[in-house]
């Protein structure tokens, strides 16, 4: 069959080594496939890729401290704070050459509010500084002048913040994001009235899987009929499965709020029914359940649709042949089909699980304070607080954590398990 | 299983419609004697699988009654009817294994762990896959696969075995050969086997009896010999073998003979089989290894044919003929090894028995 025998390389009948020629014949092809992709290529590379970079970047940057006050942090490097006092004159001589600039291109606010994420006050100190600037004696001493202009500016735990933020990179984000600080002794826990993100991550986790769950209870039975319907009446359910998807994701999520409110529709037909008296409604928005419920509705779709098409290719013979050989129905079902229906329900499982991981818009809308999930706090920083640090350093625990269950769910089940189709 | 013993099954006058509008079985009387292999023979469509799944018990009959062992069984449901049923692709459940696969049906009977062990060996032994019982389906070939299947619907010792096209999905020879191996499994436990084929040669190799179905009704029911030498209508002469159509017009009767006038104006004397008066349509079947060129006068039929095509087959010749003005008259000679001249283009005399000439019903 094969011409070679050991260390001999097969040759065209030209003498040009197989491989060689095999590779140049292919190559034409390879470049026509890779110009087909390219544009999507590149347009992942900017819009998805690229932002993910950044914000995994952003994370961990912090040049702003040295960017504007370059001098001050090559002084205050050699500044010990155990020493319990402030730095000398020859830092604050720094201080001072470096402020007049950063006041001058109006850059000390910006690091005011960035160092105001660490420790409060600090963004005033740094206006307040920057308007008396002007007045100060060129020749000094500074020293006095600064912590003329404010106080703060003698306290060890300003300048601590300022020395423990001038290293270019930093992991105060990601402390802050476990809810940890730096203190004088090393990392250690915030105080418990300030932790926050553990917490929301923690219920972003239950909830995401009771989501995931409720959508399995309710989608499994769906698609069970879907597939073992005729097509005809299958495709006229199919539509009313995938009806959802084409209404505006507010749209649904409103019509649950008007649905679940306390005056709303059911409340209203259960007090109606006097299943309910009026004094005792029932709250089922603005909290944990809303998100639950309006959260399982919106991503059903995705639970059923994998499990439709992992089902559709399950013969029927199967279920046949289990009852022919002495199975009752159940029996059947559970040591035949089920089995065999797994990997639709991986698939499922995972596609809802983690587009609920890192829900936005309907815990928002619904989840009132105990209904929120980790995202909401991604968002608040993006949009609010402005810290995209932190919340560059959320992101990045979020998308560390699906990585993680991913690699568990590839261990315990085996992603070669998963089927869309 | 060694002991086991056959069921008998009847269909009493059974009748199956899907839509209400039209009925796929019509009037299905049939008696299977304990130990019998059947074979359900018939085109796509022609009913015999719904019988098939209507004894299973995954469709319900429309009318009538289904007996086994004397038992009417409509209401019993699939799983407590105690069948063993082999499947047209195996159904082979997938994420067991083969042994698992072939334990299930004692798992759900609740047969001790260690019996279970026992007899799913030597179903595999029976089936000479004894090694194989770790494998997963998915590793197995088709013939492999094939004899799990069958070795699966016979560990729990069902009396009755029932096959739809079960070897439909392997190659001729694997086919042939499962053919045989099937025949002597089944002579060896002595269950009852209701097979469901539409390959003829499947249904005349093994089988103890065939019912040849056509449009919900069985056309015949007999032994393969007969089936091939005494078809009762045309469908069956057309479905079993191959068979040469002459049609004419029945111009006497004697007894158990007749004349036939075909449309060219050819006489010829045929057994009479289902015409029954005189000016009947009927359409002559005859088997083309019937038809000899050696004639002599005591031959019932003598007829002039031109050759128009000479088909070299080694073990025998195929000529076809236009005989009396069918162009598709094909006659098989024998190939003896003498060399006997034909020629495309001559008119030769051919000639053949009355008993071999079949007068059967007018096809159209």
């Amino acid at each position: 069959m094969s011409d070679t025998t050991d260390g001999q390389v097969l040759t065209t009948q030209d003498g040009k080594p197989l491989k060689a020629a095999l590779r140049r014949a292919l190559r034409r092809e390879k470049l026509r496939a890779f110009l087909l992709i390219a544009p999507l290529l590149i347009f992942v590379l900017i819009t998805f890729v690229a932002p993910i970079v950044d914000m995994l970047f952003r994370s961990v940057e912090n040049g702003i401290v040295a960017d504007t006050l370059p001098k001050t942090v090559i002084e205050l490097s050699k500044w010990d704070p155990a020493s319990g006092e402030a730095p000398d004159e020859v830092v604050f001589a720094a201080l001072y050459d470096d402020m007049v600039i950063a006041v001058d291109q109006k850059t000390h606010t910006r690091l005011g509010s960035r160092l105001n994420y660490e420790q409060s006050g600090i963004s005033s100190l740094f206006r307040k500084t920057g308007r008396r600037i002007k007045r100060m004696d060129e020749d000094g001493p500074f020293k006095d002048q600064f912590i003329g202009a404010d106080k703060k500016w003698g306290d060890v735990a300003t300048w601590q913040v300022l020395q423990q933020f001038s290293p270019r990179y930093t992991d105060g984000y990601f402390l802050n994001a476990f809810d940890a600080k730096r203190g004088a002794e090393g990392i250690e826990m915030k105080p418990e009235d300030q932790q926050i993100y553990m917490f929301l991550f923690g219920r972003t986790l239950f909830l995401s899987i009771v989501i995931t769950l409720s959508c399995l209870l309710l989608g499994y039975p769906i698609a069970f009929l879907l597939a073992s319907l005729p097509l005809r009446t299958s495709n006229l359910l199919m539509i009313l499965v995938l009806l959802p998807f084409w209404t505006s994701l507010l749209v649904r999520t409103s019509a649950w709020k008007v649905l679940l409110q306390q005056q709303g529709v059911i409340n209203d037909f259960l007090v109606w029914t006097r299943l309910i008296d009026d004094a005792g409604r029932l709250v089922m928005i603005n909290n944990q359940t809303g998100t639950i419920i309006a959260m399982t509705h919106i991503l059903l779709p995705f639970m059923i649709l994998p499990l439709y098409s992992v089902m559709k290719t399950i013969s029927p013979s199967y279920v046949r042949a289990a009852k022919s050989l002495g199975a009752n129905d159940w029996t059947a079902f559970w040591r035949v089909y089920f089995p065999q229906s797994v990997p639709g329900i991986g698939a499922g499982a995972i596609l809802v699980f983690i587009l609920s991981i890192g829900y936005y818009i309907t815990p928002e809308l619904v989840g009132g304070t105990s209904g929120i999930f980790i995202s909401n706090r991604i968002a608040y920083h993006i949009s609010s607080s402005l810290n995209w640090g932190l919340a560059a350093s959320l992101g990045t625990l979020l998308l560390v954590a699906v990585l993680v269950l991913f690699v568990v769910y590839d261990k315990i089940v085996g992603i070669d398990n998963v089927k869309l189709g | 299983m060694a002991n086991a013993r056959g069921a008998a099954v009847k269909y009493d006058s059974v009748q199956k419609s899907y839509d209400g509008e039209s009925l796929v079985v019509k009037n299905l009387n049939l008696d299977i004697p304990p130990g019998e292999f059947l074979t359900m023979l018939g085109p796509s469509g022609s009913g015999k699988t719904t019988c098939l799944m209507m004894l299973a018990g995954f469709e319900p009959a429309t009318h009538g009654e289904i007996y086994l062992n004397d038992r009417p069984i409509n209401n019993v449901p699939p799983h407590k009817r105690g069948i063993g049923m082999v499947f047209q692709n195996y159904a082979l459940f997938p994420h067991m294994s083969v042994a698992e696969n072939l334990a299930f049906p004692l798992q759900v009977r609740n047969v001790p762990k260690a019996e279970q062990e026992q007899k799913v060996q030597r179903a595999l032994d029976m089936v000479e896959l004894g090694a194989f019982g770790n494998r997963r389906p998915a590793q197995l070939s088709g013939g492999q696969q094939q004899r799990v299947a069958v070795a699966r619907a016979l560990v729990f010792d069902p009396e009755l075995v029932l096959m739809d096209e079960p070897l439909g999905a392997l190659d001729k020879q694997l086919r042939e050969q499962m053919q045989y191996e099937i025949k002597h499994i089944h002579e060896n436990l002595g269950v009852t086997v209701v097979y469901v084929t539409h390959d003829q040669t499947e249904a005349l190799t093994m089988s103890d009896r065939v019912a040849v179905f056509n449009d919900g009704v069985i056309q015949q029911l007999s032994t393969p010999d007969d089936l091939y030498e005494d078809p009762q209508n045309s469908f069956v002469a057309q479905f079993i073998g191959e068979n040469n159509k002459l049609s004419g017009k029945v111009v006497g009767i004697e007894g158990e003979e007749c004349l036939v006038e075909l449309d060219d104006g050819t006489q010829l004397k045929a057994d009479r089989v289902n015409v029954s008066a005189v000016g009947d349509r009927t359409t002559l079947s005859l088997r083309p290894e019937r038809v000899e060129f050696d004639t002599h006068d005591s031959m019932d039929n003598l007829v002039n044919g031109r050759i128009e095509e000479l088909i070299y087959l080694g073990d025998h010749i195929r000529v076809r003929m236009n005989v009396a003005g069918n162009d598709e008259f094909i006659v098989k000679v024998r190939n003896r090894g003498e060399r006997r001249k034909l020629h495309v283009g001559e008119t030769v005399q051919v000639g053949w028995a009355l008993n071999d000439c079949k007068a059967l019903d007018a096809v159209a």
